[in-house]
């Protein structure tokens, strides 16, 4: 991976402090050069193509950022991309295979669970932190999950039903339509 | 957005990281959570030119309780952790309500409540309940293990009294005489938002009288405010309707809160009061029903 520093003029090229990681992204494993200053969310939206990951406030209020790291939830913008080092990330281009979409996905698309999109990819990732811990949730526990993601959008109601959908689905294995109406 | 250059350094022992502030000096600056510290130096309020990140330190994870149930937090406990504690539903019930209502659950995954302290953050909700509960940040330096009490442990706005080479290890809770009572309660606009208002109680009862009380707010003054005066009030004594209203009172005249886009300064402190009355009350309650 190639990296581009902007050159300010203060601090020549060989001067910046750049640092080797190795991490896992969806499953692959990786090898990167960082400079410590380098956020979470610019190695995964610039550095590795993976712009899925998307960046909304830029001040760890709105969670649009929003991936999972060994598993829990985190903002990407308020994370160092060398902290990642020997860690497992997952994004929202991990959720589906090449046939098939996550159940979460489905459920979005099922109970229109997005108007623009923007919100969606960190919202997928914090529901999947919930389903993944608890498969069966309540309306209210789906609701506290996400509370840490902004929707200017939706009002929130049919992202909680998609949430719900996915839950049903995946309890119900692999039938194509959920056991229950969620 | 993106910090200034900085030198970073993940060591793996609280030894290596003291070396490291020492060489760093006012320049250096340790990192646990990093949910206040990034955001700080995105937006350039914090430049420092050496990080030293904790987080590959083992063993700073947990949170325990000592057989005479003093209760120890460690420098990586993550506010998560504390929010899905057993020990804390069933032995610190101010601490319990507070874990939920920090922030959200995405910066409760990686957040600490020593960073929390060691931020001192007028608003920071743990430093309330820390000082509710009369607790103290343990600091480790190069000549060994200091215990500071929260009460002395934050000097100002965003200021503590940590030297340059020392780190926050532990957050320390000691055990309580009698029985524990409290809460905290948090009016905020919405989800994450910093509080407008938050009052942590911390009691010990023996027997419906109060032995300790603590209380401390958020969000109302230019640091943690403690109501020493009101705390005073309830000790050595039961909670009556007249000993809650006397406590409530000299908690709302504590307060120092200004008006700004969260609220006037005579909101603020109606709503402290409220929540003083509210928070004792409800003990009031359990105390009557257990005894």
């Amino acid at each position: 991976m190639t990296t581009v520093h902007d050159d300010l003029g203060d601090q020549v090229a060989s001067d910046v402090p750049m640092r080797r990681i190795k991490f896992t992204i969806n499953g692959v494993r990786k090898a990167a050069e960082v400079e410590p200053r380098l956020l979470l969310a610019h190695l995964i939206r610039q550095g590795l193509g993976l712009t899925g990951t998307h960046m909304g406030c830029d001040t760890t209020n709105c969670g649009a950022c929003t991936v999972l790291v060994d598993g829990r939830a985190i903002k990407s913008c308020t994370m160092l991309a060398v902290q990642a080092d020997g860690h497992e990330v997952t994004t929202v281009e991990g959720l589906a295979t090449a046939s098939e979409l996550h159940p979460l996905q489905e459920g979005f698309k099922q109970e229109h669970g997005l108007q623009c999109g923007f919100c969606t990819p960190g919202m997928m990732l914090a529901a999947k932190a919930l389903l993944d811990a608890n498969p069966d949730p309540t309306e209210e526990d789906v609701r506290w999950a996400l509370s840490g993601n902004l929707c200017r959008c939706t009002g929130y109601q049919n992202i909680v039903k998609s949430v719900l959908w996915a839950a049903a689905k995946l309890r119900s294995g692999s039938a194509s339509e959920p056991a229950q109406e969620a | 957005m993106y910090p200034s250059r900085f030198r970073y350094e993940a060591p793996h022992s609280l030894g290596e990281a003291i070396g490291l502030l020492r060489e760093g000096g006012d320049e250096a600056k340790v990192m646990a959570g990093g949910q206040s510290l990034v955001p700080l130096m995105k937006l350039r309020f914090a430049s420092p030119e050496l990080i030293v990140d904790i987080n590959n330190i083992g063993g700073l994870d947990y949170h325990r309780a000592d057989a005479d149930g003093t209760l120890r937090i460690g420098a990586l406990c993550r506010h998560v952790d504390l929010e899905r504690s057993d020990l804390l539903k069933s032995t610190q019930p101010t601490m319990a309500a507070a874990a939920p209502l920090i922030a959200d659950p995405l910066v409760r995954n990686r957040g600490t409540l020593v960073g929390s302290l060691c931020h001192a953050d007028p608003q920071g909700d743990w430093a309330s309940v820390v000082t509710a509960l009369g607790g103290s940040v343990i600091a480790q330096g190069p000549a060994g293990r200091r215990a500071i009490p929260m009460a002395d442990f934050v000097t100002g706005p965003f200021e503590n009294t940590l030297e340059p080479d020392e780190i926050a290890v532990e957050a320390v809770i000691p055990a309580a005489q009698g029985t524990r009572a409290g809460g905290y309660l948090k009016l905020e606009r919405r989800v994450g938002d910093f509080a407008t208002v938050g009052v942590a109680v911390a009691l010990e009862t023996t027997g419906g009288t109060v032995r300790r009380a603590g209380i401390a707010l958020t969000g109302v003054g230019g640091s943690t405010v403690a109501a020493a005066a009101a705390a005073g009030a309830l000790t050595n004594r039961a909670l009556t309707a007249e000993t809650i209203e006397q406590a409530a009172d000299l908690t709302a005249q504590a307060a120092n809160p200004r008006t700004d886009h969260r609220g006037s300064a005579e909101y603020k402190r109606h709503m402290v009061r409220t929540f003083v009355v509210r928070l004792l009350s409800r003990d009031g309650d359990s105390a009557e029903r257990a005894a």
